[in-house]
């Protein structure tokens, strides 16, 4: 038996300050990160919750209506939180142009935001979400307004790429490959100069002439204008990332009971450990628990005979469904097994599905007392 | 397979994609588009076809899910059909088919690994993200125009399993993605026949949804966005439809919470069955989730025939998905008339 992941002593520990939702696309994890925000308000902790792209209705039931890329008090009629819950949608674009003004001249950061090519990287670099997501963790983590932030991370394609996401980026920003289309003879001792330089001029002509010379050239006076921030980008990510690995940070990976989400979840748990990075468990989401003891087998005679005699068919229904529902509590059952097997320290807290889509603040505060019960 | 004819519920408006030759399968994350897309490449296969598989998003779905090793950037032979048809598979990754396009037209040699290992081909796709879904999309065209050398084409069928659909509409708007790029080049003129694909009768947008409201939400709003882009919708494939059991006339009641525990316990009794009350609480209680399951799906159904797009059901397999499961849903699809 696996040990369950006690939300509530989680969610209660005053040493608990950032509690990450991670997993892929489709589990839930936004949900998830909204319910445990409220349940942590309504126990008395000061929260604020980083949503990163909520379905409208559950933006709505937030009270959010639109990117404020700032915490924003929820006031819904009723919520009265014995702690306080803010609740903000991620801005990536503001929350980069913030990065840059916080971190350039007014000069510097003036070229850099109306430059072309800022846009494309602003906007759709894969693993800008990603590494703004933890920027702005970072940001609420500093101003130190609250005692715990819950974050929930973007549907990423490869496991963890907000881990990834600053150094990839630092990567491909980096003025080296730019100096390198530019002018290889500036770039890299005279070996590499020597055996690179007919490949990269090569490059450097194709690169040209399938991206356009004045794409080049915007990237290459961004990338110029970038170098200066850099080290300041660079200190930064490296400081959220020792947050990240703080003991008041704990993970949840979230999963759906199937057989990718649960594959994806174990890529995770395997990748936070290897960056000693606090798991603190897996929640299994949408589960689907038997709610009473009667075998299949016997279900399913005893449905037989009804039909046959053909006078009972609520009864004969409710027997069959019954059947149904034991066969998707033993595939979940043994999906999760498998999971258990592989990660065997790894908390398990499975949180039955909702009959209907949550989307107003007693359905979070139903998922977030299913969370806490979840063994 | 008489199975289907009880799961299916909603009349079947046939097959609107006869006539496509690439069809292109969307759907929200989680939907299952990966397995539809493989069912589907199956059951096109069927009678001696040759079908290609082919996926985009590096995730080596394709190979999970027929238990392979993952796949190189190859056309690899990864199922047979029954009647003599084979499927193929191919993970396109936007590196390969860079150099490949470079190749074409400069002569690279080895000295694209060098390339590679610089990182200047991710520099490249970074400049202009817009190049990597051209890059993708150009290397899908050319599969689909192949012919051998009696001038026949390769493959009958090609099935892209492609980006959700949050970001379907993006990534095959090719036109959008080149105002980035060079108005002239090699990628260019790739560029004009995909989008002349894409646009064609040859192709066909296929979307998967579950019978739930988000997926369902975000289907309908591909659609109109599909429409928006000129592109064509093909079929609605509802993915794992799980058989009601309640007749239809109690839906309503069993959803609102009116079970009449005492029929249902008078029933019992009939099939010699006595239950301690805890269990036939339980039991009434799974009848009323049931049947609230039900009447969203009847309302997920509903908001689907907004969309005046034909609608193929897939049932919900319990074991989960194997090979053989795949089999099974590729013949549910010959069964509502994919061909």
């Amino acid at each position: 038996m696996t040990a369950s992941v006690e939300i509530d002593a989680l969610l209660d520990d005053p040493g608990t300050r950032v509690v990450v939702c991670c997993g892929s696309g489709g589990v839930g994890k936004t949900t998830t990160a909204a319910a445990l925000a409220v349940r942590a308000a309504e126990r008395g902790r000061k929260t604020v919750v980083l949503t990163i792209d909520p379905a409208r209705r559950l933006a709505q039931a937030l009270g959010l209506r639109e990117l404020g890329n700032v915490p924003r008090q929820v006031d819904v009629e009723g919520f009265e939180p014995a702690g306080e819950l803010s609740a903000m949608m991620l801005d990536m674009r503001r929350t980069f142009d913030d990065m840059v003004l916080a971190h350039a001249g007014e000069q510097r950061a003036k070229e850099v935001l109306a430059n072309p090519f800022y846009k494309t990287i602003s906007t759709s670099f894969s693993g800008t979400q990603e590494y703004m997501a933890m920027e702005k963790l970072g940001q609420l983590a500093a101003e130190g307004q609250w005692d715990l932030i819950i974050v929930d991370t973007p549907p990423s394609r490869s496991a963890l790429d907000f881990l990834d996401a600053p150094q990839r980026m630092s990567t491909a920003l980096d003025g080296r490959m730019i100096r390198l289309l530019s002018g290889p003879g500036r770039a890299g001792g005279w070996g590499l100069r020597k055996i690179v330089g007919g490949t990269v001029s090569l490059f450097a002509k194709a690169v040209s002439t399938i991206v356009g010379g004045q794409l080049l050239a915007d990237a290459s006076a961004f990338v110029q204008a970038f170098d200066s921030m850099f080290g300041g980008f660079k200190a930064r990510a490296a400081k959220t990332y020792e947050l990240l690995r703080s003991s008041g940070t704990a993970f949840l990976v979230v999963a759906a009971p199937e057989p990718d989400a649960l594959r994806e979840a174990s890529y995770f748990v395997e990748r936070l450990n290897k960056e000693s990075m606090p798991v603190r468990g897996l929640v299994v989401n949408r589960t689907h628990p038997v709610l009473a003891t009667l075998p299949a087998v016997r279900a399913l005679a005893a449905a037989d005979e009804l039909d046959k005699a053909g006078d009972a068919p609520l009864a004969s229904a409710v027997l069959r469904l019954h059947a149904d529902r034991m066969a998707v509590a033993d595939r979940e059952r043994r999906l999760v097994a498998r999971f258990t097997r592989a990660h065997p320290g790894v908390a398990v807290c499975k949180v039955p599905a909702m009959p209907t889509d949550v989307h107003d603040l007693s359905g979070l505060q139903d998922i977030g007392e299913r969370l806490a019960d979840g063994v | 397979m008489d199975i289907y004819a009880e799961l299916v519920t909603t009349p079947v408006a046939g097959w609107p994609a006869a006539r496509a030759r690439l069809h292109v399968v969307t759907g929200k994350g989680g939907t299952g588009k990966t397995t539809v897309a493989a069912a589907l490449a199956l059951a096109l296969a069927t009678g001696g076809k040759r079908v290609l598989l082919i996926e985009v998003e590096g995730r080596q779905g394709i190979a999970q899910l027929f238990d392979t090793q993952p796949l190189p950037y190859e056309e690899t032979r990864i199922a047979s059909a029954p009647g003599g048809g084979e499927v193929k598979a191919l993970h396109v990754d936007a590196e390969e088919a860079l150099l490949e396009y470079l190749s074409m037209f400069y002569n690279l040699g080895f000295a694209g690994r060098t390339l590679r290992r610089l990182g200047a081909i991710e520099f490249a796709t970074t400049l202009a993200p817009g190049l990597r879904d051209v890059l993708l999309t150009g290397k899908v065209k050319e599969t689909v125009g192949r012919t051998d050398d009696k001038g026949r084409h390769v493959y009958d069928a090609v099935i892209l399993d492609a980006p959700p659909t949050g970001r379907i509409v993006k990534f095959l708007d090719v036109t959008r993605a080149m105002a980035d790029l060079a108005k002239v080049g090699p990628i260019k003129g790739q560029s004009d026949g995909v989008v002349r694909l894409l646009h064609s009768q040859d192709t066909a947008v296929h979307l998967v949804t579950l019978l739930e409201e988000m997926p369902v939400r975000e289907t309908l709003e591909a659609v109109a966005e599909l429409d928006a882009a000129d592109l064509r919708p093909g079929a609605l494939i509802v993915n794992r439809v799980r058989p009601p059991r309640l007749p239809a006339r109690s839906v309503n009641r069993a959803a609102d919470g009116r079970v009449d525990a005492s029929r249902v316990r008078t029933g019992l009794q009939t099939a010699g069955l006595d239950l301690d009350e805890a269990t036939l609480e339980g039991l009434v209680a799974e009848t009323v989730e049931h049947a609230v399951r039900v009447q969203a799906e009847n309302s997920a159904r509903e908001m689907l025939e907004e969309s005046d797009l034909a609608s193929l059901e897939l049932p919900e397999l319990t074991d989960g998905i194997d090979l053989a499961g795949l089999y099974e849903l590729a013949e549910a699809l010959l069964d509502q008339g994919v061909r």
